[in-house]
């Protein structure tokens, strides 16, 4: 049997509305930075940073992966870390090949 | 309280936990994989299209933004509904169920704009590789949403037809985690395939 206890209350709304504004402007900065040319050198580095701040918040929040038991957890970040093995490998067997 | 109404509505298991959701959350990491694969296969093709269209001649940069921004809020919509849900607060249920699928509509919406769009400029599937990969990784997405908007709007009327209660909130809990994952998988494909051209 599973620890029952792991499992913590969701998130309040208000707390659901703070998410969604803040990933609101992450987007709206991701588009900023793809249109301002000073920012062409670090344009990938920092889209990648924004993407997985803005994948991070909706997985913990609103998935309530942050709050439900650890087992789920891991039946998504297991295969989750696959795929992006995946997409390394491929790119760079293509990349160098 | 509400979470523990819905698990009194589920099967004891072996673990505890409610098993539909166990469940789901393996298929979620079936579709990690998936999804992967298609993003990986856009990735290694990427600049090697000879002739045809090439991503940066094509890709409506301020269309997609709107509609990124427009998936996003249904995402917020939809925790909304599930909190509804679990609180039975009827009209709110009852909004943001209905709010959820016609956002990710007019997502599609503009998804539709924008294949007929580039089908009129010359990309196909077959026309080159940047075509093959982009139609099958963004239509794949697109069939999700499709069928995450179906799913949304059956509970929309069991909502409109006062079957849902606190009881039934993970039933809309799993609902919510297929449409937050449609959600996520967007989030890689508009940073991967459209800002970083």
């Amino acid at each position: 049997m599973i620890e029952p206890t792991a499992e913590r209350p969701h998130p309040s709304i208000r707390t659901y509305l703070m998410v969604g504004a803040v990933l609101a402007v992450i987007t709206a900065v991701e588009i900023a930075v793809f249109y301002i040319t000073a920012f062409a050198r670090f344009l990938a580095p920092t889209l990648i940073v924004l993407s997985i701040a803005k994948f991070s918040l909706v997985v913990m929040f609103f998935m309530h992966l942050r709050f439900d038991h650890r087992i789920f957890r891991w039946l998504f970040v297991g295969p989750l870390a696959i795929a992006v093995g995946v997409v390394l490998a491929l790119v760079a067997l293509f990349v160098t090949g | 309280m509400a979470e523990g109404l819905a698990t009194a509505h589920a099967e004891p298991t072996s673990t505890g936990l409610d098993h539909r959701k166990m469940g789901f959350w393996a298929f979620l990491g079936s579709e990690c994989m998936f999804f992967g694969s298609l993003i990986a296969t856009y990735m290694a093709f990427k600049g090697r299209s000879a002739s045809g269209p090439q991503p940066h001649e094509i890709l409506n940069i301020p269309l997609t933004s709107i509609s990124t921004f427009v998936l996003l809020m249904s995402s917020l919509l939809m925790v909304l509904a599930l909190a509804a849900v679990q609180r039975g607060d009827r009209l709110g249920m009852k909004l943001w169920l209905f709010g959820t699928p016609f956002f990710g509509a007019i997502f599609l919406g503009f998804q539709v704009y924008e294949f007929v769009t580039f089908v009129e400029e010359g990309l196909t599937l077959q026309v080159n590789l940047f075509g093959g990969s982009f139609f099958v990784l963004t239509g794949f997405h697109g069939a999700h949403v499709s069928v995450g908007v179906i799913w949304l709007l059956t509970l929309w009327v069991m909502a409109l037809r006062n079957r849902l209660t606190p009881r039934d909130a993970t039933l809309v809990e799993i609902a919510g985690l297929y449409w937050h994952f449609v959600d996520i998988v967007w989030i890689v494909i508009f940073t991967f395939v459209y800002l970083l051209q």
